[in-house]
C-alpha cells in the first residue's frame, strides 16, 4: 500500500526566519521522490512537517488526500529514517526492527517472525540477535530501513541516511535502496545535499534553495533543462557565462559576453515554455563541462573561444581542465583520461569550442555557492 | 612517577602528591581504621586505657544485638527497630526522591530551552547556599501547626482542623527528600542529557506512547545515573543528623541520632564506633544488592 503525499502552499517558520517558503508538490504514490539542496536550504524542516513532528505556519500537508493537520508521527502512515539513523543501541537487533509491533501489543512470537521476515528483505538474515554496535554501517543502515517498513508505512521518509557511509558503501546502498522500494513498492521521499544520489535513485527530482521548491522534473529534465542559474549550478558543473541578449530568433538566443558573442538555446521556464528574452536582456549562458570539447573535433560546434589554461586534475576517469578566457570567465571543461592533452599545458592559449544545443541561457539569478 | 614530575613540574606535582595522599591517608583510611578499632574496645576511663583490661571485644555489637545485660528482652528491640527504621525510610525518601527528580532533570536535559534550564538549574542550586539546618527550620516553619501550609488549607476549605505534619513525620519525610535533591537530579541530568532527542523521536515515529519510550528507550539509557544517584541519597539520608533532628516528630527515633548520643551524651566512643561501622556496612551492603539486582556495575555508577 503506498500513498500520494501533496504539499499545499507549505510555508513554516521559525520567528521570522522562513525555513520553507510557499511549497508545492505533489509525490505520486509509489514514486521515489528526493528533494535536493544544500545544506540549510529547509529540506529537513520540510521532510519534519510530513512526518508530523512539525506543523506547517501556513499550508497543508495531505496524505492519499487527507489532511494531516493536528494528527501526530505516532498516528500517520509515515515512517522516518533518521540521518544517524536513531537505532535503540541498548536493544538487539530483532527487538529494534520489532518495536512497532510490541508498541502494538503483538507477542513475542509475532515480533520475531516478523523481524525475520525483514532481515531477509534488507539481506541480513541470522543477525536478530547481535546487539546493534556488533554492526557495520551499512548493516546498521539496512536495520533502520527494517524497522521503519516494520510499521508498514505508507509512505517512507528518509532524511540523508546514506552521509555517514563511506562512498564504495554509499554507492551499493543507493542501488538497494532503490530495489528496496521496487520491491514494497511504497512512496520514498528522500532528502539529499548529495546530486549524484538524488540523480541515481529517484524518478523525480526537487531542487530546493533558501526554502523555496525551485524545480521539480525528471532527474533528466533537472540535469539538461533546469530552469533556473541556481539549479544549473547546483546539480552538476556548470560553466557560466554572463552577458547581454544581441538576438533572439525563435529559441535561439545571441548572447554577446565580454568580446565574443555565442548561441544557445532559451532555457524552459517553470511553465515549460521556453523563455522569452529580447534584445539588451540580462542572462547567464551555461554549458556543460562535458560540452566543451578543443575546436574541431565536432562538425556541428558553432561556438567558438579562445582560453589560458590554468591548471589540470586527474580524477581517475576524466581529467579536469581549468581555464581563463580571453575574456576574464573561469572556465573548466573534462575530457576523458585516455584523451591526448599533451597541448595543454599551463599559461598556454587553446581554442575550443562547444555546440549552440548544449548552451542553455537563462535569466540572471544567484548561483549555487561552490 | 617520574613522568608525573616531568609533566607538571616538581612543585605542583609534589602539591598534588601531598594533597591526594593527605586526603586518601589522613581524611579517609586513619578516621575509619580508628573508628573499627575503637569498636571492637570496651569503654574504659582515660587511665585503664592500654592497661590489662583493654582488649578486644564484641560487647557493642552484643548491645545492638541482645541490649544491655539487665535487659529481659531476647533482643535489643529498640535499637535494631531505630536501625530498620532508619533504613526502610531512607529507601523511601531514595524512591521519592527519584520520583520527583526524574521528570525534572528530564525536562532540564530534554525539553527546556538553554535559557530556561539555566534557570531552572539555578533555582535548583540557590537554596542550596543556605546551610542545612537552616533549611530544616524553614521547612518546620512551613509545616508548623499555624505554619504557611496549614494556613493554607485552612483558608481553601480543605481541612477544618491544622494537621500536626510534624507528628505524622510528613515534614521529615520532606526535608529528607529536598535535602538530597541536587544529589539526585544532577546525576539523572547527565545521564538523560546524553540522550539523542532522534531517540525519542523515533520511538514516536515507530508509534511508541510517552509512557512507553520512557520505560524501553529513555529508563534504560539513564540507568546509571539513576544508580549512581539512588546510591548518593539513600546514604546521605541513612546517615543525615541534623534535618532528622529539627524535623521528626517526638517519637521517631534516626539510627544517627543514637550514634550521636553515644559518642556526645553517654560518652562511649567504643559504643558510638560499633553503631557507626553498622550503618556503614549494612549501608554499603544494601547498596550493592541493589546493583546485583539491578545489573548496574560500580563503574557506571561513578561515572
Amino acid at each position: 500500500m503506498s500513498a500520494e503525499v501533496e504539499l499545499q502552499n507549505v510555508s513554516i517558520a521559525f520567528g521570522n526566519f522562513y525555513a520553507a517558503k510557499n511549497v508545492n508538490v505533489k509525490i505520486g504514490a509509489g514514486e521515489f521522490f528526493s528533494f535536493l539542496g544544500p545544506s540549510g536550504c529547509g529540506k529537513t524542516t520540510l521532510l519534519r512537517a510530513v512526518s508530523g513532528f512539525l506543523e506547517p505556519s501556513q499550508g497543508k500537508v495531505l496524505i492519499d488526500g487527507q489532511d494531516m493537520s493536528g494528527i501526530g508521527p505516532n498516528k500517520r502512515p509515515t515512517s522516518l529514517i533518521f540521518q544517524n539513523l536513531a537505532l535503540f543501541p541498548l536493544m538487539s537487533v530483532a527487538d529494534n526492527i520489532a518495536f512497532s509491533l510490541e508498541v502494538r501489543g503483538h507477542d513475542k512470537v509475532q515480533r520475531r517472525k516478523r523481524a525475520d521476515e525483514l532481515l531477509d528483505l534488507v539481506a541480513l538474515n541470522g543477525q536478530g540477535d547481535k546487539k546493534v554496535h556488533e554492526l557495520s554501517g551499512g548493516q546498521k543502515q539496512r536495520v533502520a530501513i527494517a524497522r521503519a517498513l516494520a510499521v508498514e508505512p505508507k509512505v517512507l521518509l528518509l532524511d540523508e541516511p546514506l552521509s555517514a557511509l563511506d562512498l564504495k558503501l554509499r554507492q551499493k546502498m543507493r542501488t538497494e535502496l532503490r530495489a528496496i522500494q521496487q520491491r514494497v513498492g511504497i512512496t520514498f521521499i528522500y532528502i539529499t545535499h548529495d546530486q549524484g544520489e538524488a540523480l541515481t535513485m529517484s524518478d523525480r527530482v526537487g531542487v530546493m534553495n533558501d526554502g523555496e521548491l525551485e524545480q521539480v522534473g525528471s532527474c533528466y529534465d533537472v540535469y539538461e533543462a533546469p530552469c533556473t542559474p541556481f539549479v544549473a549550478t547546483f546539480v552538476g558543473e556548470n560553466n557560466a557565462f554572463y552577458g547581454k541578449v544581441e538576438k533572439v530568433e525563435g529559441v535561439k538566443v545571441k548572447v554577446q559576453t565580454g568580446g565574443s558573442s555565442f548561441i544557445g538555446q532559451a532555457g524552459l521556464g517553470l511553465d515549460k515554455k521556453n523563455y522569452k528574452f529580447k534584445a539588451g536582456d540580462e542572462v547567464i549562458m551555461f554549458v556543460r563541462p562535458e560540452a566543451i570539447s578543443l575546436k574541431g573535433n565536432s562538425k556541428k560546434t558553432q561556438n567558438s573561444f579562445s582560453a589560458e589554461v590554468k591548471t589540470i586534475e586527474f580524477e581517475g576517469n576524466l581529467k579536469n581542465i581549468f581555464l581563463r578566457s580571453a575574456e576574464d570567465v573561469d572556465i573548466r571543461f573534462s575530457v576523458p583520461s585516455s584523451s591526448d592533452t599533451s597541448g595543454m599545458e599551463p599559461s598556454k592559449n587553446v581554442s575550443l569550442s562547444f555546440s549552440q544545443d548544449n548552451a542553455v541561457v537563462l535569466p540572471t539569478g544567484a548561483l549555487a555557492l561552490d | 612517577m617520574n613522568s608525573f614530575y616531568k609533566k607538571n613540574g616538581p612543585v605542583i606535582a609534589t602539591f598534588f602528591l601531598v594533597a591526594i595522599i593527605f586526603w586518601l591517608v589522613f581524611l579517609i583510611v586513619i578516621p575509619q581504621l580508628y573508628m573499627l578499632d575503637l569498636s571492637f574496645r570496651p569503654n574504659l576511663p582515660p587511665l585503664l586505657r592500654g592497661g590489662p583490661d583493654d582488649v578486644y571485644t564484641l560487647t557493642h555489637y552484643k548491645h545492638f544485638l541482645y541490649g544491655s545485660e539487665t535487659s529481659k528482652d531476647a533482643y535489643n528491640y529498640v535499637d535494631i527497630g531505630v536501625f530498620l527504621d532508619t533504613i526502610i525510610t531512607a529507601v523511601l525518601v531514595t524512591i521519592i526522591n527519584l520520583c520527583f527528580c526524574y521528570p525534572i532533570a528530564f525536562y532540564i536535559a530534554k525539553l527546556a530551552t538553554p535559557n530556561t534550564a539555566r534557570l531552572l538549574v539555578l533555582a535548583l542550586v540557590i537554596p542550596f547556599w543556605i546551610n542545612e539546618l537552616l533549611r530544616s527550620f524553614a521547612i518546620r516553619i512551613l509545616f508548623a501547626g499555624e505554619g504557611v501550609i496549614n494556613n493554607i488549607l485552612l483558608e481553601l476549605g480543605l481541612i477544618s482542623t491544622a494537621v500536626n505534619f510534624i507528628a505524622l513525620d510528613i515534614a521529615l519525610y520532606t526535608g529528607l527528600t529536598y535535602a538530597y535533591i541536587l544529589l539526585m537530579i544532577f546525576p539523572l541530568y547527565n545521564a538523560l542529557e546524553t540522550l539523542d532527542t532522534n531517540q525519542l523521536e523515533a520511538a514516536k515515529d515507530l508509534g511508541s506512547s510517552t509512557v512507553r519510550t520512557h520505560w524501553r528507550i529513555v529508563i534504560p539509557h539513564a540507568k546509571a545515573g539513576i544508580a549512581s544517584g539512588s546510591t548518593m541519597v539513600f546514604m546521605l539520608t541513612a546517615g543525615a543528623l541534623a534535618t532528622p533532628v529539627v524535623l521528626s516528630s517526638p517519637n521517631t527515633y534516626w539510627f544517627t541520632q543514637l550514634i550521636y548520643q553515644w559518642f556526645n551524651m553517654n560518652d562511649n566512643w567504643s559504643r558510638g564506633s560499633a553503631y557507626s561501622i553498622i550503618l556503614l556496612v549494612v549501608s554499603v551492603t544494601f547498596v550493592l544488592l541493589m546493583m546485583r539486582l539491578f545489573k548496574v556495575t560500580i563503574g557506571e555508577v561513578v561515572r
